[in-house]
């Protein structure tokens, strides 16, 4: 029996793991509301897998709540509202019967500030697979090691992996929640402004690994720098806000034309710095 | 400002001060005084306890005091063997700890996690008030209220027991539990909570391998708290605990906490004779036992402040 099979014998109401569709994420005029504060708009678009999509607009436009719509962070917001199709591998994740559990191991969150848990190095990054069942020590090991490596951090902790996740510094506590989350094995990785709080050269370091890994998985970040949106993005999309002061997508699309061919004159405005 | 150098010869508007800071050299004095009448205060108190207690483990050897199974302060000779009020003591805060821990860290728990924030705000309050009823009223209340239940349900001689002193004592030290592990889950960052949600965690997985750990320095300290009201609570013990002098086996004999016996004792002692003194050297093991109890969460606290700091 393979994954796929416990997956859908479990009946969490989501598609089987990396189900062979186009689109990984998909948006179909998305409105969200706090209450009765719109804080995004008909939003539509489409995310392919294996590829890293930016989000990129000015402050408050609604682009970490866009981001939060597709892992349903957002249910966490007792007043939160959700109209409209949100799709992951063609499943509607907002209907009933979704396991929002489930629906969160398989698209995780790496968050704006680095926030490991006050725990040893080893104990942050086992405990995604400790909460999903896994107990033996050599497997946990194997995992802890794994996502290290892939997070670009093992060589710089793996004599301390006792030590407090706290420790260490920001950059590397940042990759430390990468490999957190990447030790849950994932296929969409939802990163919000993971940067913003770290040191131009922790932030390269970030960047080169995001590049590594959307071989395998597909990444959305949220970010308010555009030349990093231009480095490490196969796609960008620009939220603004209107008039109503709800964030909508001004332009989508591949980032090398929204970077140097802009359709919309808004959009050309925010990339060359006359607003925003 | 006048236009002229100051009295060293400073020109105006130079960064050099003729005058020292008379304000601020006061307050320093006065916060420093504040401080050591604070230290010397507790300094005299252990003195006291000390130079009055002393006498008392001169005249009986401290083990015999100690481990002494019979308190005959009046027969002739007196004997002074305060096991059984140590015993009462231990009886009467286990059980007091057993049933408030559980119950007031869960309360916590619900009160800071699980409760809306509406429910919440208007309990906490309620549950706060409650750490300021008088003992005596909660003596009473166990003198009528608990002890015949206590009496009945166990099929006992009598209501008045270590269990029944427990049980209130359990009463009267969960408002401080609560309140304590409320504040310390709450001072746990929201992003911990997040971050465990965003790996696929269930609510409980996030209250119980996350919240509760991250909060366990407080909570370490609520529960020492409570031990140590336990321990040093008088009025309702001397009213309900049943007063026996024996060496109690089981919670359900009536029994005379430490506290209870400095009570009880210290009207009928003359002042300056043994049993006086003996009394005092009660106080000083219970003020050791505080002690004790103190340093223990001390020390959880900075063993847990040293694995989880930042740097």
């Amino acid at each position: 029996m393979n994954i796929a099979d416990l997956v859908n014998e479990k009946n969490t109401g989501l598609p089987p793991k990396n189900a062979p569709v186009d689109g990984k994420l998909r948006l179909e005029q998305v409105n969200l509301y706090y209450g009765s504060f719109r804080a995004v708009k008909d939003l539509s678009l489409d995310i392919d897998t294996c590829s890293i999509t930016a989000i990129i607009g000015p402050s408050g436009c609604g682009k970490s709540s866009m981001l939060r719509l597709f892992n349903r962070m957002n249910d966490l917001i007792a007043s939160a509202r959700v109209e409209g199709l949100v799709e992951f591998d063609g499943v509607d994740i907002y209907q009933a019967g979704v396991d929002v559990v489930e629906l969160r191991k398989r698209v995780g969150m790496v968050f704006q500030k680095p926030n490991p848990f006050p725990m040893s190095i080893y104990d942050n990054v086992a405990f995604g697979p400790r909460r999903h069942g896994i107990r033996n020590k050599r497997a946990l090991d194997e995992i802890v090691e794994k996502s290290l490596v892939q997070a670009a951090l093992w060589d710089e902790v793996k004599d301390k992996l006792d030590q407090s996740g706290l420790s260490i510094s920001g950059g590397q506590q940042q990759r430390l929640c990468i490999a957190r989350v990447l030790a849950v094995e994932p296929e969409v990785i939802l990163m919000d402004e993971p940067c913003s709080a770290l040191d131009p050269i922790a932030t390269l370091k970030i960047e080169d690994l995001m590049r590594t890994l959307t071989s395998t998985y597909t990444i959305v970040i949220v970010t308010h720098n555009m030349q990093q949106a231009a480095r490490v993005s196969d796609m960008t999309a620009f939220l603004m806000v209107d008039d109503d002061r709800s964030g909508t997508l001004v332009e989508y699309g591949a980032t090398s034309e929204i970077f140097t061919n802009p359709k919309n004159q808004k959009t050309e405005d925010y990339i060359t710095g006359r607003f925003g | 400002m006048a236009v002229t150098a100051d009295l060293q010869g400073h020109p105006p508007g130079s960064i050099f001060r003729g005058k020292p800071r008379w304000g601020e050299r006061i307050i320093e004095k006065i916060i420093f005084f504040n401080g050591m009448v604070a230290i010397l205060v507790l300094l005299g108190v252990f003195i006291i306890l000390l130079r009055e207690g002393i006498p008392a483990l001169i005249e009986t050897p401290f083990f015999e005091f100690l481990f002494g199974t019979t308190w005959y302060p009046v027969s002739e000779p007196p004997t002074f063997g305060i096991l059984p009020f140590f015993v009462a003591t231990m009886w009467v805060t286990l059980i007091s700890t057993v049933l408030a821990v559980p119950i007031g860290v869960g309360a916590a728990v619900f009160l800071a996690e699980v409760a809306p924030r509406r429910v919440a705000d208007a309990v906490k309050p309620i549950v706060e008030l409650l750490s300021g009823f008088p003992s005596v009223v909660m003596g009473f209340i166990g003198l009528v209220l608990l002890s015949p239940w206590v009496q009945n349900s166990l099929n006992l001689n009598t209501g008045l027991t270590g269990l029944t002193a427990g049980i209130m004592l359990a009463m009267m030290s969960l408002p401080i539990i609560v309140s304590v592990s409320e504040d310390a889950l709450r001072a746990v960052p929201d992003e911990y909570r997040q971050a465990a949600y965003g790996l696929g965690s269930t609510k409980w997985e996030v209250i119980w391998h996350v919240c509760v750990p991250s909060a366990l320095s407080g909570i370490s300290a609520a529960v020492m708290l409570g031990v140590g009201r336990a321990i040093g609570e008088t009025m309702t013990v001397l009213m309900v605990a049943g007063g026996a002098l024996a060496l109690p086996e089981l919670p359900t004999e009536p029994m005379t906490p430490m506290t209870a016996a400095i009570a009880s004792g210290i009207g009928n002692a003359v002042q300056g004779g043994l049993q006086y003194h003996a009394l005092f050297a009660i106080g000083l093991i219970l003020f050791v036992l505080t002690l004790v109890v103190n340093l223990i969460a001390a020390r959880i606290l900075t063993a847990q402040k040293r694995k989880f700091a930042r740097e």
